[in-house]
């Protein structure tokens, strides 16, 4: 597995095990993240801030992870390193998610709604 | 960053399968730290390498069994030349793809999920060359150290 998930009270909370994700990883990231977001609450928040280094394959991951949320469901982001910033910026996909500094600031967001 | 000048060289070959595919990915990357490339650079490097990388693997080699890939990185100066090659099948039209940007829509459904790839690469690359030589790719990048 790679991903870990706990649930608060507003939120779904999912770590990422690895510190990549890459072309080798995005299938079974996809597949977790399917696993992983199934029933509990309406907002999921992915922690990024282990993963230091992710390509187009994983970016495209995330993308297909929030795409298979249902419809009234959240993907957030938090904690993107220097490299996945960067992906998500160049890519414009820094537009689509919310994104975060940390899990903890993520977290904050949720009381002001 | 005067120490990064050194004329070095290195190189690494490896099958191109996804998991050696990202052994010799993050050699690459490890090597051009220790070789003195900020953290910042060798990202952005990190990231034009994997999307050439993995085309090979997904494409050049697609439905056969998975042949070489051989990465020689050349430093000259404030300038870095990183030349892939692998002996698959020739870039499509024999050429290098535009990489247009994605488009981001309004509709979530409709975001891609990929194509971002040559778009990456040519907006971390300082130049970009490719050639069809006797069976062989050759992709030539180079990134501009200062």
């Amino acid at each position: 597995m790679s991903l870990t998930s706990t649930v608060t009270d507003h939120a779904r909370i999912i770590t990422v095990n690895a510190d990549r994700i890459d072309a080798a990883m995005a299938i079974q990231f996809k597949e977790d993240m399917r696993t992983e977001t199934e029933g509990g609450p309406d907002r999921v928040i992915l922690d990024l801030s282990t993963v230091k280094f992710i390509d187009s394959s994983g970016l495209g991951a995330i993308v297909a992870s929030m795409k298979q949320l249902e419809a009234n469901r959240n993907l957030d982001l938090a904690g993107l390193t220097p490299v996945v910033d960067k992906v998500f910026r160049l890519t414009r996909m820094d537009t689509v998610f919310n994104l975060f500094p940390s899990l903890d600031d993520a977290l904050a967001a949720t009381a002001d709604h | 960053m005067t120490e990064i000048g050194k004329q070095g060289k290195f190189a690494l070959s490896f099958r191109a399968t996804e998991l050696e595919a990202r052994s010799g990915i993050c050699a690459v990357a490890q090597e051009l730290r220790l070789q003195g490339v900020s953290e910042e650079t060798a990202g952005d490097i990190e990231i034009a390498l994997a999307e050439a990388i993995n085309n090979i693997v997904e494409h050049a080699y697609a439905g056969v069994e998975p042949g070489r890939i051989r990465v020689i990185c050349s430093f000259q100066q404030s300038r870095l030349d990183i030349r892939i090659s692998d002996k698959g099948v020739p870039l499509p039209a024999g050429e290098l793809p535009k990489g247009a940007p994605a488009i981001i829509t309004e509709n979530k459904q409709d975001l891609p999920e990929g194509g971002f790839g040559w778009f990456l690469i040519r907006q971390l690359t300082s130049d970009i060359r490719y050639d069809r030589l006797n069976g062989h790719n050759r992709l030539s990048m180079g990134f501009d150290l200062t």
